[in-house]
């Protein structure tokens, strides 16, 4: 139960990291990448993902 | 100040009413009289008319002054890469060397690189005054890279004037920050106060962790805009409100737009063309909704010319532009060349230039005045457009085929006023005429009666005046807008003796696309 973010998709604007309530994004090697184990998919914390809300691409943060 | 502090903590959603919160910031606000549209913050029609204190913030700020413009330079640093709403002119995908565009830029930056850049360029461009925080996504949605930068700079360059670009999303909860700062220029951009239109530019915002969509996020976005832009007002923080013009969507809104923005006290409104390229990708270069001609910008924006300063410069440069408006230098400052580059930072130097640029101002003006006084007595109520060869400092300093861009004059009895640029392709390239040829070079000087250079060709002087431009090279060096006030003199006694027929001319195309440094 996780979300991954599509690198071919994604700006590295960034938004998705501030947004997340579980510091599971993060920048590896000039990309970022979601942490599968901290990810939530935000359950408990907000109805939808937060990272799929804010992200300015369709279809980038994605379920794993 | 606790007025202030009021409104911020009602910023959140389910507090007093919006309207109630505007009407208590309006009576706080600089001598503000809501609804008729005046306003008591430094909107005066001329540059010469302005409140000291305000003339002292601008003068040597080139987005917020036109004469500014000609002198000194700015720098956006792309340090806030997120947004957090999404507009149909922007695609955040895109994003090449050779495009010119806000929300656009090659290299994304970190606080720190940023700051190094800012000094770097600054000890080797005296005339760069302005450093600003304009994207590519939101600078309020990055605020803790945006202050952070802010905070490295005036550490070591104190005397650069800080400034941001923002959507007003998250202004309201800033407005503090932004004056302990010492930000004291602040650019909103505002496209509409009626959500119906809002819900044809916006698809969704994202405010407090959720995703909002059509109505209701042009709602929420435009009572945070409008409040921000209050709150700011009242703390003294100069404001200018950028608008984009869509004929169809907005066009005629924004006047409605002007209107409440003014009686809020911003000080200056931009209304740029729409820029819709179907290969940017955006949702209007997609669906083919055009931009604005030159004539329909400027009935506009002549129509929202009231009490209030129209910007017409606005080169709606890239978030990470570094230079003169009109010219882009931010290749010379990449990240590698910037942490190679020995830098020391010469705060009297930069007094020196700033002082140098004085003086020659002061000599313009006592030029223009003198020019403008020889006109007294004329009567003709001929107006004519003039473009004009420049590469800054006020002269007429530019090859024709060199030319980037020409800037556009509006003349009349009444003197003479900056009334936009157009930007071109090269027409001379290493001595050759370029393959698009002089086509669209007429097509965007179309409304111009005459074209005033340091030097042009035999051939692409014989091609202007087959499409009814006269090519001057008379006033090449000289004084800009002394030389336009002496051409329009010149012309009347022309017309005046049958030599030449006064003829009306059209409109003209503004050119979308690429600009680069070359």
């Amino acid at each position: 139960m996780a979300y991954k973010i599509i690198t071919s998709q994604c700006t590295v604007c960034g938004a998705c990291e501030f947004e997340c309530p579980n510091a599971a994004i993060s920048m590896k090697r000039g990309t970022y990448v979601i942490d599968a184990v901290k990810c939530t998919e935000c359950e408990g914390h907000f109805d939808k993902p937060q990272c799929v809300a804010v992200c300015p691409v369709d279809n980038t943060c994605v379920p794993a | 100040m606790n007025k202030l502090l009021q409104l911020h903590d009602f910023s959140a959603p389910g507090a007093t009413s919006f309207d109630e919160l505007r009407k208590s910031a309006a009576r706080g606000g600089c001598s503000t009289t809501g609804g008729n549209g005046k306003s008591g913050c430094g909107s005066a029609a001329g540059q010469g008319d302005l409140p000291a204190e305000v003339w002292e913030k601008v003068k040597n700020h080139p987005c917020y002054s036109e004469q500014a413009h000609h002198h000194f330079a700015r720098m956006h640093v792309a340090v806030a890469p997120a947004c957090n709403i999404q507009c149909n002119y922007c695609n955040r995908k895109y994003d090449c060397a050779n495009e010119s565009r806000p929300g656009v830029v090659s290299e994304k930056l970190t606080p720190e690189q940023a700051a190094r850049k800012v000094v770097a360029v600054a000890s080797t461009i005296p005339q760069m005054t302005v450093l600003g925080i304009a994207g590519p996504g939101d600078a309020l949605a990055n605020p803790a890279k945006t202050f952070k930068t802010f905070e490295l700079v005036t550490a070591t360059a104190p005397d650069i004037k800080l400034c941001l670009s923002t959507n007003g999303l998250m202004l309201p909860d800033y407005v503090e920050q932004i004056a302990a700062m010492n930000v004291d220029h602040v650019t909103i951009t505002i496209n509409m106060v009626d959500p119906e239109i809002g819900a044809q530019i916006y698809p969704w915002i994202f405010y407090n962790h959720r995703r909002y969509t059509g109505v209701e996020a042009s709602t929420i976005l435009s009572e945070r805009q409008l409040l921000g832009l209050e709150m700011l007002t009242a703390r003294g923080i100069l404001v200018k409100v950028n608008s984009v013009m869509i004929p169809g969507i907005n066009d005629k809104h924004l006047i409605e737009v002007n209107k409440a923005v003014k009686s809020r006290g911003a000080f200056l409104h931009n209304i740029m063309p729409l820029i819709s390229e179907p290969e940017h990708g955006t949702v209007f270069g997609l669906t083919g909704q055009r931009g604005p001609t030159a004539q329909e910008l400027k009935a506009l924006q002549d129509d929202c010319e009231g009490e209030m300063n129209m910007m017409r410069h606005c080169r709606q440069c890239r978030a990470d532009a570094v230079g003169l408006l009109g010219e882009d230098r931010s290749a010379e400052f990449t990240t590698d060349k910037v942490m190679e580059m020995e830098v020391e930072y010469d705060l009297a130097a930069r007094q020196a230039y700033q002082a140098q640029v004085e003086a020659e101002r002061d000599a313009i003006a006592v030029a223009k005045q003198r020019e403008l006084a020889k006109l007294e007595g004329e009567t003709a109520t001929i107006k004519i457009q003039v473009a004009i060869a420049t590469k800054g400092g006020g002269l007429i300093n530019e090859h024709f085929g060199h030319a980037h861009e020409f800037q556009i004059y509006e003349v009349s009895t009444a003197g003479a006023k900056f009334i936009g640029h157009r930007r071109v392709d090269l027409y001379c390239e290493g001595g050759y005429a370029s393959d698009a040829g002089i086509e669209p070079i007429l097509k965007a000087l179309n409304d111009c009666t005459a074209v005033l250079v340091a030097k042009i060709g035999l051939c692409p002087k014989d091609s202007l005046a087959g499409a009814g431009i006269e090519a001057v090279e008379t006033y090449a060096f000289e004084y800009i807008e002394q030389s336009v006030i002496a051409y329009f003199k010149d012309y009347l006694e022309r017309v005046g003796k049958s030599e030449i027929r006064h003829v009306a001319r059209g409109d003209a195309d503004i050119r979308q696309g690429a600009f680069v440094a070359s």
